[in-house]
């Protein structure tokens, strides 16, 4: 029988994931100005590069994670200097940059799924790890959603304080407010939305590999990945990232529920909220 | 662009296209099987094409939901298609598609760009998610049919969408409405200053493009007979009018048709050819256009003809 | 009667106070001007009138009516119009076209295309700006942008006119036709509140002045009497003033 603690428990896991990915999503658009529509192929990447280092070469997970997580930063910032700074440079307008780069992310999103299906096929994977049950507080729970739910966490965790205490976080967070200003103050601008980018997708290959260690994984798995994270950045407040990490929580707290009253309609559940988020306060929660 | 107001006043290019269309039109007649049903596709592609170009073109939203439109025509004739006559039925999936449509732009287009593009995004999927779990939960089906039509019925079908389409996009453009519409793209604040409804005349025009895509969902649906909610809401068909009016070109009429026209022979090459491949070409074609081909393929050859023009003043 | 009154307008932006609890009210028929030294609150004053922002306190009336909520279109319709001191044309849209839309959508009624046609080459003229050419608005020089933007305000047929920097940028022979125009069109029956730098050009031409700094109302009254104000030339001359004294 389930109980009100699993539903709790799993939905911190849920919202701590997809916290993660919605920090990545927010670092790309709320800095680099990217509206990364193949966030979640980059998610699906990390999944199934964990995926594959587990079974083909037997690599912990966990370890995984930050091998995948490398990868993926590398292609985020190569991406970044190469087709978006060329995007940047022949913009009109700032409002043209935005819709040319989410363009160019739609065929991205295309290319990395085929790339996935040319590698992997096109079939459901999974693995195991971790799979034994772990009891607290009277209630059973997988050891991997725990230690899933507690990385997450960590990362989150790390993440704020990267953005809060350290020199780049501080220009990280001046680049979002004004960029020009603090172009001007000295930040080396270029690097730092390049550097935003490869964040976003580092964090895009974490939340992959946490979700590859507890759930199954297929090439197509993306696409809902990354409407999510769009719902949970405007809940957070777009250009917010405690926002997205609050906002992750919510949504996350809010699909378990869901599920457990009506499996399947977790989704349509979001994008009601989505709705009226846009009806009442589009700002988000912690928006401005 | 003077371009689409002013082009075609000239009496050649309009008896060219009415020769065109006259030609397009007796294919039935003439050519084979395989042919015409290429040419649905073709014909399919452009009303799709069209109708996205017609509101994100001018206005700069960029819809990335038009699957979620043609799908809903779809699971009308899915619905509908036993009980009713297919026009009645045709009508019905416009409408439909044109109420979610209003329902999405009531909700999105008072705000800026970015949050409609957002919501747009996950349409699809959570149309197909949705009209999955009805299905399952409530209605208990789990496919349903569509009586089929001839392929000369559905070819004349989808023909006629386009020339309706065609005809109110020309109309359109060379009205004030047009020109507000471009003027919403160009500097929407200074366009509400100048006593334009904003908000008003994006969804009208929205409810419109879906219109059209409804219509021709529901005229395709009976050629594929069977239908699921994942045959009818396929993310692909996002993605295909987008690739051709940004390859083809956005702001001209033609520019999306062309585009159409290209891409539905190209996919039919690839999919043969390269099953395994088509969607990474096809993306990497995209990716291409928007780095080297700002204004499409239309805008590509207008530059070079205007290069060919200054060689010529330049020797004369 | 007052065609435009303004009781208590306020806005902020995060812990900055843009508009400061402003009253003011301008005759139907004057020239009314709005200075002040930058960052006072001029335009956003302006965008408080025209709806492109919302104040969080205080109401405006126009033509005794409260419309203070209303939509931009709505309150141009009804005979507010207004120019913006970035230039905001329809670059890739002919000058004809520029002014025709506004002449098609902004009066209380709409118009047909022929007629606003006419309207609009006859509104260029009026601005002196060549009619009938197919020059793009983006192609054009920033001082005859400025024009056409007079005259895309003028098509919605406006009892009040807001014009804001209009000046700028120009060189004294444009800054004297700037003001013979602006002379015109009071002359068109059209009430004119204009924010502007060039001190001659307001000096000269308007009637009635008021002075903003911080978001705040310092001064009012006319151009000799907001002159001599000590708080304006405090203002506006700071230390130097009182070096002299």
């Amino acid at each position: 029988m389930v109980t009100f603690l699993d539903i709790i428990i799993s939905g911190l896991l849920l919202g701590g994931i997809y916290a993660v990915t919605a920090v990545g999503l927010s670092l790309q658009y709320g800095v680099a100005r990217v509206l990364n529509i193949a966030h979640g192929e980059f998610i699906m990447l990390g999944a199934f590069l964990t995926w594959f280092l587990f079974t083909t070469f037997g690599i912990n997970p966990l370890v995984a994670l930050f091998i995948s997580g490398l990868i993926l930063f590398g292609v985020g910032f190569l991406l970044y200097r190469t087709l978006f700074t060329r995007l940047r440079i022949s913009a009109e307008t700032p409002g043209a940059f935005e819709g040319n780069s989410m363009l160019a992310c739609f065929g991205l999103l295309f290319i990395i799924q085929n790339v996935a299906i040319l590698c992997w096929g096109a079939d459901i994977k999974g693995y195991s790890f971790l799979a034994f049950p772990v009891s607290f507080w009277g209630a059973k729970f997988s050891a991997n959603r725990l230690v899933t739910l507690l990385f997450a966490l960590v990362i989150c965790l790390v993440f704020y304080l990267f953005l809060s205490k350290t020199r780049l976080g501080k220009a990280i967070r001046a680049a979002a407010q004004d960029p020009e200003t603090a172009g001007l103050m000295g930040v080396r601008i270029n690097r730092v939305l390049a550097l935003c980018y490869g964040l976003g997708a580092l964090m895009a290959g974490f939340g992959g590999a946490l979700i590859s260690m507890s759930y199954n994984i297929h090439p197509t798995m993306g696409l809902e990945y990354t409407m999510i994270a769009l719902i949970v950045i405007v809940l957070g407040g777009l250009g917010s990232i405690p926002g997205s990490l609050i906002g992750g929580l919510v949504l996350g707290l809010v699909g378990s529920i869901v599920t457990h009253v009506e499996p399947g309609l977790a989704l349509v559940a979001y994008y009601v909220i989505f709705m009226v988020l846009l009806l009442v306060k589009p700002s988000g929660i912690l928006g401005k | 662009m003077g371009i689409g107001n002013r082009t075609f006043g000239n009496t050649p290019a309009w008896i060219a296209a009415l020769l065109l269309l006259a030609l397009v039109a007796a294919a039935p007649l003439y050519a084979g099987v395989y042919t015409v049903i290429l040419m649905i596709s073709v014909l399919m592609y452009m009303v799709i094409a069209v109708s996205w170009a017609f509101f994100s073109g001018p206005t700069g939203y960029i819809s990335l939901a038009s699957a979620a439109f043609f799908g809903t025509g779809i699971y009308t004739s899915a619905i509908f298609g036993m009980v009713l006559p297919m026009p009645l039925v045709i009508l019905l999936g416009a409408l439909a598609s044109s109420g979610l449509a209003l329902l999405v732009g009531a909700i999105t287009l008072r705000l800026k760009g970015i949050y409609f593009v957002m919501f747009t995004f996950g349409l699809v999927e959570l149309m197909l998610n949705f009209i999955l779990w009805w299905e399952v939960t409530i209605s208990g089906t789990t496919g349903r049919v569509v009586p089929p039509m001839s392929n000369q019925t559905v070819f004349y079908s989808m023909l006629g969408i386009l020339v309706v389409l065609v005809l109110v996009v020309f109309f359109v453009r060379r009205s004030t409405y047009g020109l507000a519409l471009q003027s919403i793209g160009e500097n929407e604040e200074a366009a509400a200053h100048s006593g334009v409804h904003v908000t008003a005349i994006k969804i009208t025009t929205y409810a419109v493009s879906a219109f059209f895509m409804g219509a021709a969902g529901a005229v395709m649906a009976t050629r594929w007979t069977y239908i699921d909610p994942k045959i009818a809401f396929n993310p692909l068909i996002c993605f295909m009018p987008v690739l051709m009016a940004i390859f083809g070109g956005m702001r001209p009429l033609f520019g999306p048709i062309i585009g159409a026209a290209i891409f539905t022979y190209l996919e039919q090459y690839l999919i043969t050819r390269f099953p395994y491949y088509y969607m990474l070409i096809f993306g990497a074609i995209m990716v291409v256009s928007i780095l080297y081909m700002p204004e499409g393929l239309l805008g590509l050859v207008q530059k070079i003809r205007i290069r060919i023009r200054e060689k010529q003043h330049a020797n004369s | 009667m007052p065609i435009l009154e303004g009781t208590g307008l306020t806005i902020r932006f995060g812990g900055l106070t843009a508009v400061s609890n402003v009253d003011f009210s301008v005759e139907q028929g004057e020239i009314f001007g709005l200075i002040g030294p930058n960052g006072a609150g001029k335009t956003t004053l302006f965008n408080l009138l025209s709806a492109a922002l919302k104040p969080q306190s205080g109401s405006v009336r126009f033509k005794g009516q409260e419309i203070t909520g209303l939509k931009p279109y709505r309150i141009c319709r009804m005979g507010l119009a207004r120019t913006f001191q970035v230039v905001k044309l329809f670059g890739n849209m002919n000058l004809l076209d520029n002014v025709l839309l506004a002449a098609a959508f902004g009066r209380e009624h709409r118009i047909n295309r022929v007629k606003a046609e006419e309207e609009a080459a006859e509104l260029l003229e009026f601005v002196e700006l060549p009619v009938g050419e197919e020059t793009l608005a983006k192609e054009l020089t920033l001082g005859r942008q400025k024009r056409l933007e007079v005259a895309r305000a003028l098509a919605t047929r406006p009892d009040l006119l807001l014009l804001d920097e209009m000046m700028e940028g120009l060189n004294p022979t444009e800054v004297a036709k700037a003001m013979a125009l602006v002379q015109k069109i009071q002359g068109r029956g059209v009430t004119v509140i204009m924010i502007e730098h060039v001190m001659k050009a307001i000096m000269t031409v308007c009637e009635r002045i008021m002075v903003l700094h911080h978001g705040a109302k310092i001064a009012e009254g006319t151009p000799s009497q907001v002159s001599a104000d000590k708080t304006v030339i405090e203002v506006y001359f700071g230390a130097k003033s009182n070096a002299g004294s």
